[in-house]
């Protein structure tokens, strides 16, 4: 069974940083099916919240955002995350 | 006192020590080269396509160890000059990229030589800017020293507008401080206990060297630690030269073209100690059977190569020069003479063959011959394919940073500029740049880089016409389908070198070619020697492609039980 995973990314805020972020994610031909991505209170930083399937190459990629120099913290929620059903609304149409 | 973008620039590369760099100017990069025009410190090299810059640039950052800079200006500048960077990124070498832009009001609107070059930048470097202002550059300059060279080392693009480089801005008081590496990671020591404990009880161990080894700088502690507990060692194409290639215990290269015996003993190894390498397929082959016995104690700065390919018992997120230090004092002296004694029977029973090694003509002999001639330092560099190979099984390398060639990305094209970077840092050094004439034509405009610099570079050219490692797979694996991989026409590649004002030689022509050999390599300057060849030598052993490592064909077997290449 496909199960949802979603990652909080912790990043400067500048432009480029979300395509650094998801290039990672294209060149593995591995789906991002929702992505979020709003500044903190500290407007010099962004959070990119990202709705991946799980998938045993996940803590590769993990590994692999942290190295970005723009990216500061990656945390993986196990199970769906309420920010992404918060949201849902939006897209239900 | 006020200062242009350009000028702001080039007193950032000043105070980071650049003192050669190469470049090719264009519209959008002028400013830049106007400001340099006026640096009493760095001296430019006119390269003649950007891909020969950015070679010389790594060339330069391989043998000093140290960021090399490189300029190229907008649109196809900077497409040319993609290959050299992904090249660097491949083999973790710090050079970096300036680039010309077009003024930021035009971007977008498909300006003349206008490319997206930071979304170009983003998958092959290991960090990308682009310059918004002339004050951004006092930030982003620093960082690119400082991101190159901290960690794993690695390519870093600045792309820079015109306008920005012509924007004029006050600067008061000091300049930043210049770029440096940042400390490494700290050292988990229960991790070190752990890999000093499976050290210590391994009874056929195994030390496995990658390029890492080189970036830092481990090479006594890596000697100490193989002395220490007696252990066979092999080599990663990146790693040679870590461990003399004469050295009693040097397995030398292992994998897809390693000798025999060195695949066989990884196959027998009970403990694997993996040192700033990275599994790559070229050196493990069928990762599933790849030491399928052993215990693998991994060390490596980048923890996302850590069960990357393979899991390993011990991983240790260092670098590798401190893990050592740390570890080496728990290694017990100690040796498995067994092992050591089942070593030398499997080097018996499978035995490197290098065919016509006292020939100067031949594939192996024009190496041999070569580097018993070769005097003083030396630095090799190759090109891509079996040449390569073969200079990697049979070239008698001492020492680190002396061997240059293209190993994840496996450019052709990488040998010649390459050699005039090294010759450039290293001007009393014999720069020896094997090749091929596949390889040669993929940059062969930089050999008039390499007469104006009167770079010491000779260029050994295994000429067989043909690609030849192409020829060698379609005969092996394509049922002998040869297509598309000879020449039709021959190159008279002596003429061409003239051409371009470089002495050259062919071996083919002369009726003592070791005595032209040797007067050759022993006067100064760039020379090429041309060596026709018959494209019927294939370099063996080879593993195919998607095989396990034991699966190696040598020159007596045929490849028809491997109908097909898998990769």
């Amino acid at each position: 069974m496909n199960t949802n995973t979603v990652l909080e990314i912790t990043v400067n805020n500048h432009p480029g940083v979300i395509m650094h972020v998801t290039s990672l994610f294209a060149r593995r031909v591995f789906n991002v099916d929702g992505i979020l991505c709003m500044p903190t209170l500290d407007v010099s930083r962004s959070r990119i919240w990202l709705r991946v399937k799980e998938d045993e190459r996940l803590e590769q990629m993990a590994r692999q955002l942290e190295k970005l120099e723009d990216v500061l913290m990656v945390r993986r929620h196990e199970a769906s995350h309420e920010v992404f059903e918060r949201i849902e609304e939006f897209f239900a149409a | 006192m006020k200062y242009t973008g350009a000028e702001i620039l080039i007193k950032l590369l000043e105070r980071q020590g650049i003192r050669q760099m190469a470049g090719i100017p264009g519209g959008a990069n002028l400013p830049m080269y106007d400001a340099l025009s006026r640096s009493d410190k760095i001296r430019h090299i006119l390269a003649r396509h950007e891909q020969g810059a950015g070679f010389i640039a790594q060339g330069q950052a391989r043998v000093t160890g140290k960021p090399a800079v490189f300029f190229a200006t907008s649109g196809p500048g900077v497409t040319n000059a993609v290959t050299a960077v992904a090249d660097a990124k491949l083999d973790s070498i710090p050079i970096i990229c300036v680039s010309g832009q077009v003024p930021q009001e035009m971007i977008g609107t498909d300006a003349f030589q206008e490319i997206d070059t930071y979304g170009l930048g983003v998958p092959i470097t290991k960090h990308n800017f682009f310059a918004r202002s002339a004050r951004e550059l006092l930030e982003i300059v620093p960082n690119a020293f400082r991101i190159a060279q901290s960690g794993r080392p690695g390519p870093v693009w600045i792309d820079i507008p015109k306008d920005v480089q012509n924007e004029l801005i006050h600067i008061e008081g000091d300049w930043p401080e210049i770029g440096l590496p940042e400390p490494p990671p700290a050292i988990d020591l229960n991790s070190i206990q752990e890999a000093a404990t499976m050290i210590n009880e391994a009874r056929r161990p195994v030390v496995y060297i990658g390029g890492g080894a080189i970036h830092s700088e481990a090479s006594d502690e890596i000697f100490e630690l193989i002395e220490k507990i007696e252990s066979p060692t092999v080599m990663t194409l990146m790693g040679l030269g870590t461990i003399r290639s004469d050295h009693p215990l040097s397995l030398g290269m292992l994998g897809m073209h390693a000798a025999r015996f060195t695949n066989h003993a990884l196959e027998e190894c009970d403990t694997l100690i993996a040192l700033g390498a990275r599994f790559d397929d070229r050196a493990t082959g069928k990762v599933a059977q790849f030491c399928p016995d052993a215990k693998i104690v991994h060390i490596d700065i980048d923890a996302s190569e850590l069960n990357k390919i393979k899991n390993a018992h011990v991983g240790i997120i260092a670098d590798l020069k401190q893990a050592l230090q740390e570890l080496l004092p728990n290694i017990e002296r100690g040796s498995n003479p067994d092992w050591l004694e089942r070593i030398q029977i499997l080097k018996r029973e499978y035995p490197l063959d290098m065919p016509f090694a006292d020939d100067p003509m031949s594939p192996y002999g024009s190496i041999i011959q070569t580097a018993r001639m070769l005097e003083g330092e030396t630095i090799i560099t190759t090109d891509v394919g079996q040449h390569q190979m073969r200079v990697a099984q049979a070239f008698p390398f001492e020492k680190p940073r002396q061997w240059l060639t293209s190993g994840g990305l496996g450019t052709m094209g990488f040998g010649l500029p390459s050699a005039i970077g090294a010759a450039l840092e290293k001007p009393g050094a014999t720069v020896i740049c094997f090749s091929g004439d596949g390889s040669l034509l993929m940059n062969i405009q930089e050999l008039v880089t390499a007469v104006e610099e009167n770079a010491n570079v000779k260029i050994i050219l295994s000429n067989n016409n043909s690609l030849g490692l192409v020829h060698q797979q379609q005969e092996l694996f394509y049922r002998k389908r040869i297509y598309a991989c000879k020449y039709e026409r021959q190159v008279d590649f002596s003429i061409i070198a003239r051409g371009f004002g470089m002495q050259a030689c062919d071996l083919g022509d002369c009726i003592d070619p070791m005595t032209t050999l040797a007067k050759v390599l022993a006067k100064p300057g760039p020379a090429l020697i041309n060596i026709p060849q018959g494209v019927e030598h294939h370099v063996f052993p080879m593993v195919p492609p998607g095989a396990a490592n034991r699966e190696m064909l040598c020159g007596e077997l045929k490849g028809s039980d491997y109908a097909e290449a898998t990769t």
